[in-house]
């Protein structure tokens, strides 16, 4: 859901970029708080993960594509601010070495993704981990629904966006953008779930956030398959 | 845990993310995705621009400059791609550590 450039009315993309530059900037004062020895080197590396698999188009129905997020998994990994900065530094980069994404349309596209998707999504998953204590299986469901979440989400916000713009009536451009990424969002749901898994059979103790039977850190040692 | 051992991690991680770029990236659909769909059927599509900026964009669309295989080009372009943008935001991320004010739990 890359928006290019000539999509948005430049008022629109003027408009989207402030809310987007000013959670950036607040993103980057926690992150003087938030980001502790062990976060440090997973910032990298999950950018570098999120912009991998957004490479990774796959078919979805009738001479569509969609390509994974990687939202919701990086605000399950490092929490919804860090995950913000996450989106906006992968969507910068695509946006200035490989024209993905338009430059004005930036702004836009770091709200769609990264503020409504990893921040606001993240935040709602965060709220929920914490009141529902759940446990590992009702965890993950809870992620992949928070990925296919976001996928809608951006949808919506893309949609606005184009609407407001005069680019294409909301009524077309809607249920349209909906429709395609709601089947999106089942991939995008799925392969959620199945690295956090990965990861919470690994390393649980790195995700920030986390079922209520995950083994923390000091536990793991010793203990046989399975932990 | 350790630093060396979320590094292990760490590097796992940026190896996978690595190799899927690498090697699943030229085999990606080549269809339009949700937007550029919507976009051509509802009959927007035409009004995309190229930023002057992305004019001179090294890879545009994933296509790495001085290449002749469109399947290798992309494979390249995600490979160094990646690696670009772990180091970009590992970069930010050491700066921010620095920033850090003393003292904090």
């Amino acid at each position: 859901m890359h928006i290019p450039d000539g999509f948005l009315d430049g008022q629109v993309a003027a408009a989207a970029a402030v809310p987007a530059a000013a959670a950036v900037a607040y993103a980057l004062r926690r992150a003087e708080r938030d980001l502790d020895e062990r976060r440090v080197p997973l910032l990298g590396v999950t950018s570098a993960f999120v912009f991998a698999v957004q490479m990774l188009n796959f078919p979805v129905a009738g001479g569509t594509s969609g390509h994974l997020l990687g939202a919701a998994l990086a605000a399950v990994l490092l929490g919804p601010w860090l995950a913000c900065l996450v989106m906006t530094v992968v969507l910068a980069a695509q946006a200035l070495a490989f024209a993905d994404g338009g430059v004005t349309a930036l702004g836009a596209n770091v709200l769609n993704m990264g503020v409504i998707g990893a921040l606001t999504v993240g935040l709602g998953m965060a709220v929920a981990v914490r009141a529902l204590r759940p446990g590992r299986t009702a965890f993950l469901g809870m992620a992949a629904a928070g990925a296919w979440l976001a996928v809608m989400l951006g949808a919506l916000g893309t949609s606005v966006e184009l609407g407001i713009s005069g680019t294409a009536p909301l009524g077309a451009v809607l249920p349209a953008m909906l429709g395609v990424h709601a089947l999106i969002g089942v991939g995008e749901a799925v392969v959620t779930a199945a690295a956090l898994g990965a990861v919470l059979a690994a390393r649980p103790d790195l995700l920030a956030l986390r079922p209520r039977d995950a083994a923390p850190a000091a536990a793991r040692v010793g203990i046989g398959a399975g932990a | 845990m350790d630093r060396r051992s979320t590094r292990a991690f760490a590097a796992v991680v940026l190896a996978l993310a690595v190799a899927l770029a690498m090697g699943l990236s030229p085999l990606a659909s080549p269809s339009p995705d949700g937007l550029e769909r919507v976009a051509a059927d509802t009959g927007f599509a035409a009004g995309e621009r190229t930023h002057a900026v992305q004019r001179s964009a090294p890879a545009p669309d994933y296509a790495f400059p001085g290449i002749g295989d469109a399947r290798l080009a992309t494979a390249v372009s995600g490979f160094v791609g990646t690696l670009a943008v772990f180091a970009a935001a590992h970069g930010l991320a050491l700066v921010l550590r620095r920033r850090r004010r003393p003292a904090s739990p």
